[in-house]
């Protein structure tokens, strides 16, 4: 198959969009080369049978083309460094360069996980700061730094309260409460660790209704997970109470810690009445979100659930650490190693960096730009349930559906051409065409202000020529893409020759 | 305070729009019993250079495999990562960018995970791959709820040569699903026994995994043990060293619906075990059964070219607890840095660097085959990795070989019938022949102590 060999065009500067790598190889071209082989020659078969037919067909390029492609790919990406992320409950604040430069170093990237303690004693001192740290802002006795990631911290925090249970003898407690206002990963958590999600309606207010709670608890309740202060960024005032019925009832508390930017300094969960609580260090603590990845999920608990977290566990002995591997004991372990330890290393930067009286700062900031960008936005967008929120907030374009017939995806895809981050859409549930908002404190007045001058001006544009919303965005590298033809005809991978040019 | 550009006038300007007088005026919702008295009992503030001093220092603390000569693998291998990884991985618009779920503005990020994608079934065999998991072990639990999802059964075979660390995180997630788990014994070969597995097979199985090369580094009989599980209605779920697959035959050419495995090796730091780059795909048949994030190629409203997020119905988003699995955040960034890669390998690349990793592993194997008391105990062909048998403890030697910079291998005592003497040892492109030599000499040393 021929390389196809289109006419030059000129294109607009820093967007240009690109040619499939696999379509860019040619054959004898060469990138990286291995070491070569100094020492005696030996006999390296295999027999036949072991062998694949044919090598794996990968394009072959130069370093420079390699470069090249990726970076013009990544010209095609928002990204925290070029403008505003109001995502909600994403939390995408400022990710600083020193925590990238502190991972790096060899004395961590480049550790074995089956090396002795001996070779490990400052990642150890700096993981058990780590943990000792994320006790402190939780108010919890112990902690896991396995998870990797935020609904893996869930998964692992459902493991421990069923554990709990069964060590108990109270094998029918398989029932967890989640309120409807959650994210969609805590039912699927609890899914997975063989128990049952039942949903519990929101009160009016937007925060968990007591009169549902007592009549949804029983003896086969597991637990509650709880999002606080929760996505529509109201905290749950009533949680004492709410904690004093689920123990009563014989249940543990699950703290969803994603929105915990909130509340460092200002609340802790422990002193809540959670049982266990995830953090997400790529949201709360700074480390980047590398387009998908990878986080770390910790999960801290109360002295009572410490033994059922997963070994090894650090101990310190005179300065001296070591890996407990807890023979013996029975304890889930949920990751090969001890999970995303270098997205730890950057989360204790920033902890370090911060110090316990910038982290109160942060929320404070959190919860000051975002209250800012909500009561400026009062008329633009109807704001629901503004009455407390914290970090974040829920507006809705219900009022632009009605006006101007246009929805919330419009209002969103047409910010992308103010060169803003869609704040997320549709989410939570319970709000029709809900826009959650989330500013973090890394932005500066200006920049929330000139937010609510883009939102003026597509309200604007939506009263003069709706159109210009429904068919936006119109200065991106691509207009709106065709998804039912995506997952009608899925096409997952290149399967077209390489190298053929 | 750092990151936060606030002067005390735009908080006061902020707090006036607000009518409010001071910021803790907006925490009035939180009860008094939740907050701490005496807020965070914390270190303050540090500098920059100071908090660069603390942890460097604690860095140094530490010795890892760019200063010891290492034969440590298991699943996590002491890889050579081109600079050029870390160039692009290092790029803002890669590392702070979000998942993709705005693709107008992230067709970056999403022509990446496509790339991957196709590395991955290039690599497999398989038609199907996904944007990355956990790491290997995570993986191979997905692989195997996906075979049980689409069979309806309840078991599942492990190797007895599995890795171990695999299989604990499996039992985690398997037990309280309530799935039955079987182990297929090894042979006197190291490797599983086909007939054994064969026994094992009673319908109730609906997947068997295969683990090639197993945790002893033995290239095991895949052909025959897939037939094994195909007569008895099972699908076979394979975890796969990647590297190997370089020269090894893929899954999809002994019959696996669903490949796994751990991708570190494609340009990750070993890091302590973490981040890694866990890997999935599958069969056409199970695709709507994958976890995870899947990208596809599309046109935009204009027919340009473009990719977006597909298969969503099956995401947890969407779903809840009817999702295929609870994964949202994965490990998007250690995935650029295996597609950027395996784009600077290419096909050429790729071979020598099987070739690369299998010469040296001969070399050492053959000098350990020279000394007196030492034993290679199993005699099947192995690609990167191997037992060696030795005449006193393993630890000892390991504790030997360390005082003379070098990390000899993992102790096998306890697994899969391996002794007090039995040592895993991994040889990758990394190793040098000088190294490979030292090595031979700690261990002649050590053996006439």
């Amino acid at each position: 198959m021929s390389h196809e060999r289109q006419g030059a065009t000129p294109a607009r500067w820093g967007a240009d969009l690109q040619t499939s790598l696999f379509a860019k190889g040619r054959a004898g071209r060469r990138a990286t080369t291995m070491p070569a082989w100094r020492g005696d020659d030996v006999d390296t078969a295999l027999p036949a049978g072991a062998l694949r037919a044919a090598p794996a067909d990968l394009p072959s390029l130069s370093e420079p083309e390699v470069l090249r492609h990726y970076t013009l790919l990544s010209n095609l990406n928002h990204h925290i460094e070029r403008g505003l992320y109001p995502l909600g409950s994403c939390t995408m604040k400022y990710n600083p360069r020193l925590n990238e430069k502190v991972a790096a170093l060899s004395g961590f990237a480049s550790l074995h996980p089956e090396q002795d303690e001996a070779d490990l004693q400052g990642l150890l001192c700096a993981l058990k700061l780590l943990q000792d740290a994320l006790c402190e802002i939780t108010g919890f006795a112990a902690c896991s730094l396995q998870p990797a990631a935020g609904a893996h911290g869930e998964y692992l925090g459902m493991q421990v309260i069923r554990a709990r249970h069964l060590d108990r003898g109270e094998n029918g407690r398989t029932e967890v409460l989640i309120p409807d206002s959650a994210h969609g990963t805590n039912p699927a958590s609890v899914v997975l660790t063989g128990m049952k999600p039942r949903t519990l309606k929101s009160g009016p207010d937007g925060r968990l209704d007591l009169d549902a709670l007592r009549a949804a608890v029983g003896p086969q309740t597991a637990g509650i997970m709880i999002t606080n202060p929760n996505t529509l960024g109201l905290f749950e005032s009533d949680i004492v109470e709410v904690a004093r019925i689920v123990h009563a009832a014989g249940g543990l508390l699950y703290m969803d810690g994603a929105n915990l930017n909130a509340i460092l300094g200002k609340a802790k969960p422990a002193l809540m009445g959670f049982d266990v609580v995830h953090l997400n260090l790529h949201k709360t603590f700074s480390t980047p979100h590398g387009g998908g990845g990878p986080g770390a999920g910790p999960i801290c608990v109360t002295q009572e659930l410490a033994r059922f977290l997963p070994a090894p566990v650090i101990r310190e002995d005179a300065g001296v650490y070591r890996l407990d591997a807890c023979a013996g004991e029975c304890r889930p372990s949920v990751h090969a190693y001890m999970g995303n330890t270098g997205v730890c290393l950057r989360a204790l930067t920033y902890i370090l960096r911060l110090g316990g009286d910038g982290l109160t700062r942060v929320s404070e900031r959190a919860v000051l730009n975002a209250n800012y960008l909500r009561k400026r936005l009062e008329g633009l967008l109807t704001v629901e349930h503004a009455e407390g929120t914290l970090h974040e907030f829920i507006a809705t374009g219900a009022d632009w559906k009605e006006k101007f017939g246009v929805r919330t995806l419009d209002i969103a895809k047409r910010m992308l051409d103010y060169g803003i981050h869609a704040p997320t859409i549709y989410f939570p549930l319970i709000v029709d065409e809900a826009i959650m908002v989330e500013p973090t404190e890394t932005e500066s007045k200006e920049t929330l202000d000139r937010f609510v001058d883009v939102v003026a001006a597509i309200r604007a544009e939506a009263e003069r020529d709706p159109d210009l919303l429904r068919t936006a965005p119109h200065t991106t590298p691509v207009s709106r893409l065709d998804e039912a033809a995506a997952a009608r005809r899925p096409d997952l991978s290149w399967l077209g020759p390489c190298n053929c040019g | 305070m750092p990151y936060t550009p606030h002067t005390a006038e735009d908080i006061r300007e902020m707090l006036d729009v607000l009518g409010l007088a001071t910021v803790d005026d907006l925490f009035r919702s939180l009860p008094a019993a939740v907050r701490p008295p005496a807020g965070l009992d914390l270190p303050s503030s540090l500098s920059e250079e100071e908090v660069w001093r603390v942890m460097s220092n604690l860095a140094a603390l530490n010795a890892g495999q760019d200063e010891l000569a290492s034969f440590l693998g298991g699943g996590v291998y002491d890889a050579a990562i081109p600079a050029a990884v870390d160039a692009v991985v290092s790029r803002s618009e890669f590392l702070t960018a979000y998942t993709p779920y705005q693709p107008e503005v992230s067709q970056g990020t999403l022509q990446v995970i496509y790339e991957w994608q196709t590395f991955v079934t290039r690599l497999t065999g398989l038609p199907v791959a996904n944007a990355s998991m956990y790491d290997g072990s995570t993986a191979l639990v997905e692989g195997v709820r996906m075979a049980l999802g689409r069979t309806g059964r309840d078991a599942v075979v492990l190797p007895a040569a599995l890795n171990p660390r695999h299989r604990r995180v499996l039992e985690t997630n398997l037990a309280s699903e309530g799935v039955t788990i079987l182990t297929a014994p090894i042979g006197a070969a190291g490797t599983t026994d086909p007939a054994a597995l064969r026994a094992l097979l009673d319908g109730r199985a609906g997947a068997v995994v295969i683990q090639n090369p197993n945790h002893l580094g033995l290239i095991e009989p895949v052909d025959a043990l897939a037939a094994a599980a195909r007569d008895a209605g099972a699908l076979v779920v394979a975890s796969v060293n990647p590297v190997s697959l370089s020269l090894l035959k893929t899954p999809a050419e002994y019959g696996a619906a669903v490949a796994t495995g751990e991708a570190q090796p494609f340009g990750v730091p070993c890091g302590w075990g973490g981040p890694l780059l866990g890997f999935l795909s599958c069969s056409d048949e199970l695709k709507r059964l994958i976890p995870g994030r899947v990208v596809g190629r599309t046109v935009d409203h204009d027919g340009r070219e473009g990719y977006v997020l597909t298969l969503q119905t099956r995401e947890q988003h969407i779903r809840r607890e009817k999702a295929t699995s609870n994964i949202c955040s994965n490990q998007g960034l250690n995935m650029a840095r295996g597609t950027v890669y395996l784009a600077l390998l290419g096909t050429e690349g790729l071979r020598e660097l099987g070739a690369a990793n299998r010469v040296r592993c001969e070399a050492l194997r053959a000098i350990l085959r020279g000394i007196d008391g030492v034993q290679l105990p199993f005699a099947g062909p192995v690609f990167n990795e191997f037992v060696v048998r030795l005449p006193r403890p393993a630890r000892e030697f390991r504790a030997f070989a360390r005082e003379q910079g070098i990390l000899a291998g993992i102790p096998l005592d306890g697994f899969a019938g391996c002794g007090a003497g039995d040592l895993l040892v991994a040889v990758t492109e990394r190793r040098t022949a000088d190294e490979i030599e030292r090595y031979g000499s700690a261990l002649r040393d050590f053996l006439e102590q």
